[in-house]
């Protein structure tokens, strides 16, 4: 799969869910390319933006769309990575706040 | 030691990252150090294998328990995630 295929796939998946891709669309791509790579380095697509363990169990809350994303989006309007977002935050001229990292670090694997 | 000047005449503080390959926050850091022509070491975490991995993800630990990142160091200050106004306050911009 490639890139324009995925995001194909996940924005007519995810969209009716309410979850919008970011409308800079040049990091979307990157971030794309990045799960396609995680998907070739560890079988699955896991955060681009979290350091993976390699084991799925233990990454299973930060494959994407991650464990964090719908309270992330709620509360900042954006999954940590700025790839999903809400349709208000696409509409609303930046810069929009850090998105800080939800995941427990009870769950870090290292 | 190398000491750099910033663009105020100032002494700049050793600038160090600790950054994943494919992380949008750790790659806009880095477009954002090359921009103001800030000179930096990094380390791209996920690249790493074997004892060299764990020893740098200890280190991480040390400076962010939450072993998130970019976690960048600035002199003595430590920032969690792409902050821009953050990182040109430590860097005296």
């Amino acid at each position: 799969m490639n890139e324009q295929e995925l995001y194909d796939l996940l924005k007519k998946a995810q969209e009716p869910k309410g979850y919008f891709f970011n409308k800079d669309r040049e990091r979307v791509t990157d971030l794309l390319q990045a799960l396609l790579l995680n998907k070739d380095r560890y079988g699955y697509m896991c955060c681009p933006c979290r350091l993976a363990s390699g084991d799925r169990k233990l990454d299973q809350d930060i494959i994407c769309p991650c464990a964090y994303r719908t309270q992330d989006v709620e509360e900042f309007g954006s999954c940590y990575c700025n790839l999903y977002v809400s349709k208000a935050w696409n509409e609303t001229e930046g810069p929009h706040p850090y998105v800080p990292e939800r995941r427990p670090q009870t769950r870090l694997p290292y | 030691m190398v000491i750099y000047k910033n663009f105020k005449g100032g002494f700049m503080p050793p600038v160090k990252l600790y950054t994943l390959s494919t992380c949008s926050h750790c790659k806009n850091t880095k477009q954002f150090l090359n921009s103001l022509g800030v000179a930096y070491d990094y380390i791209d975490v996920d690249l790493l294998q074997g004892q060299e991995r764990t020893d740098i993800i200890e280190e991480v630990k040390k400076y962010n328990p939450n072993t998130s990142f970019p976690t960048i160091l600035i002199g003595n200050r430590i920032i969690v995630g792409f902050k821009e106004n953050e990182i040109r306050g430590a860097l005296g911009l």
